[in-house]
């Protein structure tokens, strides 16, 4: 054994050793807490402290600048000759090659990469080695993952000032290039240096627009000609017509005369089907609806005012705010109006006045967006104030399914081209809602918050798994819906025309129920000419005082019966029951029980206060009716049963009713006011 | 003087058969179901043998190349022992195969299905 190496320290340098030893305790300070302190601290009870050993985070957030970028090709000419030789030159490029073959190197390699090359190639002739081996069976049902979209792109609004983009249109053939109008719609709040154009871009390249299309005025709406996919149409803020052809650049190719266009911004612009591809019609807010050939832009070749009343007056017209066309059926349109009614039109009617077939009204504000379902043309959305509804071209008087009143305004909406039952809103939230009808009403099946600004327009791709939103501050924002949403279900046709024809025959039992109520309602109000004073034509003054003794009348009635009350109350169901009965004719016994249904639910109620109004076709307003009736034709007779038909039981708390009718018509609206205290009667 | 020259003339036939034989093996390969081109490329990129035309052919030559040279190097990355041996490349509308080696790169597009 070898020492390597020898280490050497002095004893005395390790330290002496050490030995230790106990000690008592030894008290080496002490603090006396200090009372007089103590008021400077609050008791605190019970004490919550957490502790936790983590190692401290910050939360950084890092945005790069947005990159411009921009593609560019390389060319590869030929190349890698050499330098003596020219590649042009035929004969010595050919004289090169040979040169090559001959070459012992290139024959072995060759020999080695043949043999390899061709085994591969033996072996994709030998079996196709993505060959579907399951192919007949269905696809196992694709577990609903929950729909979701994800954004593919965004497109913003180059331009320092922000503008609506109010309208959107994709390229008909390729859909990667999108038309977009923008404008401001804000009335009189045009920023000066707002600019007019309006851009079409393409999706691959969402930095810069691909044409800038400049009107003389901003664009509301823009549209691309289906048959033509180089031209577009574009209603402006003036009222204005103008069509571009995209190989022309971007100066409208003509503009309609300022004198035959539109009184007010031209919101809706759609083309027609026709021979020459050149029909479009537009519409606004002036109440017209003009039709136009686009060869010939200085006078429209038809008019149309909506005036529903049928008189072609200007005055009365309807301002409207979307167009519906649906190729399929060209002599038929729709058009949504700023005062909620829809109306379809015929374009091939005889005379002006036929030209409008129907009108649907049910939106409380103007109807933003119109649109038949693709596959079912008799079934059509409309989106306007806080709902949409689907409507059933059959029902003309109200929807026949609506979604529930939302926080927001509803701006669009759009059918899916894919699936029957699905439909896309946008909101004033900025959310864009997916909506499954087939699978739930209630709610959108997805709602998607695009944005912080309010959505203005909506545009889905043809191939219906793409959608364009465009928001108030000019940002387009593209989404790619999940495939859930997009891919038409085994069974989805035949539930959808179920569900749609289920709902309409359910409007149509209701609408028929209603008329046969009012008919019902103006037959009796005519026998009972003699017990009721004859009302041919009351002027409002008499209205009004007849309301007024009714009032007096019943209020009196509740004082008596009040004061009767109690001795009255275990008697009292029946003889109003059979009070009712009597003064009501054969017809009123289910009425009848209908009319004790809300008495009964009043007493059990013992409210107070009572409020009712009574809108609609419903069964309600038959029953007020007929009770409105029976109670001016019980005024005359027994008081104290109008008033119990009416009031409800009183508790100690003060309470008076009051009917005040709108007229002897079925769809009364009944008002209960309610004061505090008897009243001077 | 005879012998060598025999031995002479022997050497420039096999290089003749070798010759026949690379043309006899290329066109095996273009005879192939499926087949559609056939290009042999040198270092430089130039295409020494083609069935296509000039310019599909100087097209495929650059861009394979460069595709050959990335691949070898990725395979060479991740192991330095090892080598890339064939690269094939599946399309929706054929596959093109490369062979590739020291100096030269045997393009092959074959449309694989029926």
């Amino acid at each position: 054994m070898e020492i390597l190496y020898v280490y050497t320290r002095k004893r005395s340098e390790f330290g002496r050793p050490c030995s230790f030893s106990d000690r008592p305790a030894k008290v080496s300070v002490d603090i006396a807490p200090n009372p007089a302190m103590a008021s400077g601290f609050v008791l605190r009870n019970p004490v919550d402290s957490a502790v936790q050993h983590t190692s401290d985070m910050s939360e950084h957030e890092v945005n790069t600048e947005r990159v411009e970028v921009e593609s560019r090709g390389v060319n590869h000419i030929e190349g890698g000759w050499p330098k003596d030789i020219n590649p042009q030159e035929v004969e010595q490029t050919i004289r090169f090659r040979k040169k090559v073959e001959k070459d012992e190197n290139y024959v072995n390699t060759i020999m080695h990469l043949g043999a390899l090359m061709e085994h591969c190639v033996k072996q994709n002739n030998a079996i196709n080695i993505y060959e579907e081996y399951f192919g007949e069976e269905e696809m196992a049902e694709v577990e609903d993952e929950p729909p979701s979209a994800k954004t593919v792109n965004v497109i913003r609004d180059p331009n320092v000032t922000k503008r609506t983009a109010t309208h959107l249109s994709w390229h008909p053939d390729t859909c990667k290039k999108l038309a977009v109008a923008y404008s401001s719609l804000e009335f009189q709040q045009n920023a000066k240096d707002m600019s007019f154009d309006s851009y079409i871009w393409d999706l691959e390249n969402p930095n810069k627009p691909e044409l800038v299309l400049k009107p003389s005025s901003p664009l509301v709406c823009l549209e691309y000609n289906p048959k033509d996919s180089y031209v577009l149409v574009g209603g402006c803020y003036n009222g204005q017509l103008a069509y571009w052809d995209t190989r022309k650049g971007g100066l409208p190719v003509e503009v309609s005369a300022v004198e035959v266009s539109h009184r007010d911004p031209v919101y809706g612009a759609v083309w027609l089907q026709s021979k020459t591809g050149t029909e479009c019609f537009s519409a606004s807010t002036d109440g017209q609806v003009l039709w136009w050939d686009i060869r010939k832009l200085s006078e429209p070749t038809e008019t149309l005012v909506l005036d529903i009343t049928r008189r072609g007056l200007r005055e009365k017209a309807l301002g409207a705010i979307t167009l519906e066309f649906e190729p399929t059926m060209p002599t038929k349109f729709m058009v949504g109006t700023e005062q909620g009614i829809v109306i379809a039109c015929n374009r091939k009617a005889k005379t002006p006045s036929e030209k409008i077939t129907s009108t649907y009204s049910g939106h409380h504000g103007p109807v933003y967006a119109l649109s038949r379902n693709p596959f079912y043309p008799k079934v059509f959305l409309t989106v306007g104030d806080w709902t949409a509804r689907i409507w059933s071209e059959e029902t003309k008087e109200s929807s026949i399914m609506w979604t529930k009143y939302h926080l927001s305004y509803l701006t669009d909406g759009c059918w899916s081209t894919v699936r029957p039952a699905v439909f896309f809103t946008t909101r004033s939230d900025g959310t864009l809602d997916v909506w499954d009808f087939l699978f739930k009403q209630k709610d959108p099946s997805l709602s998607l918050k695009v944005c912080d600004e309010p959505l203005a327009s909506l545009r889905l791709q043809d191939n219906g798994c793409v959608v364009g939103c465009g928001s108030k501050l000019g940002t387009i924002t593209l989404l790619e819906i999940s495939s859930g949403l997009c891919t038409l279900q085994r069974n989805e046709k035949t539930l959808a025309t179920a569900m749609f024809e289920r709902e309409t025959k359910r409007e149509k039992i209701l609408e028929a129920r209603h008329r046969e109520m009012r008919l019902k309602e103006r037959a009796r109000s005519e026998g009972q000419g003699t017990e009721v004073e004859e009302r041919p034509v009351e002027s409002p003054q008499e209205v009004f005082d007849r309301a007024r003794r009714d009032f007096f009348e019943v209020i009196e009635a509740e004082l008596q019966r009040r004061a009767r009350a109690g001795t009255h109350r275990p008697g009292r169901g029946s003889a109003s029951a059979s009070e009712l009965k009597h003064h009501a004719g054969e017809e009123a016994a289910a009425e009848g029980e209908e009319g004790q249904v809300p008495r009964d639910e009043e007493e059990d109620a013992k409210v107070s206060a009572l409020q009712l109004r009574v809108p609609s076709p419903l069964l309600p307003a038959g029953v007020a009716a007929p009770r409105v009736g029976r109670g001016q034709a019980e005024l005359g007779g027994s008081l104290p049963a109008g008033g119990e038909q009416r009031v409800p039981d009183p508790t100690p708390a003060p309470s008076a009713g009051a009917v005040a009718e709108t007229g002897p018509v079925a769809r009364t609206e009944t008002f209960v006011l309610v004061t505090d205290g008897p009243l001077p009667s | 003087m005879c012998i060598c020259k025999l031995a002479h003339l022997d050497q420039k036939s096999s290089t003749g058969e070798k010759q026949a034989e690379v043309e006899e093996t290329l066109k095996r390969i273009q005879a192939h179901k499926g087949v559609i081109g056939t290009v042999v490329i040198n270092a430089e990129g130039i295409p020494i043998r083609t069935t296509l035309d000039n310019s599909t052919s100087v097209q495929y030559a650059g861009l394979l190349h460069q595709l050959t040279m990335k691949a070898r190097s990725i395979v060479r990355d991740i192991d330095p022992q090892n080598d890339l041996t064939f690269l094939r490349i599946r399309s929706k509308k054929h596959e093109i195969m490369v062979a590739p080696d020291k100096d030269y790169l045997l393009i092959v597009i074959q449309n694989p299905c029926e």
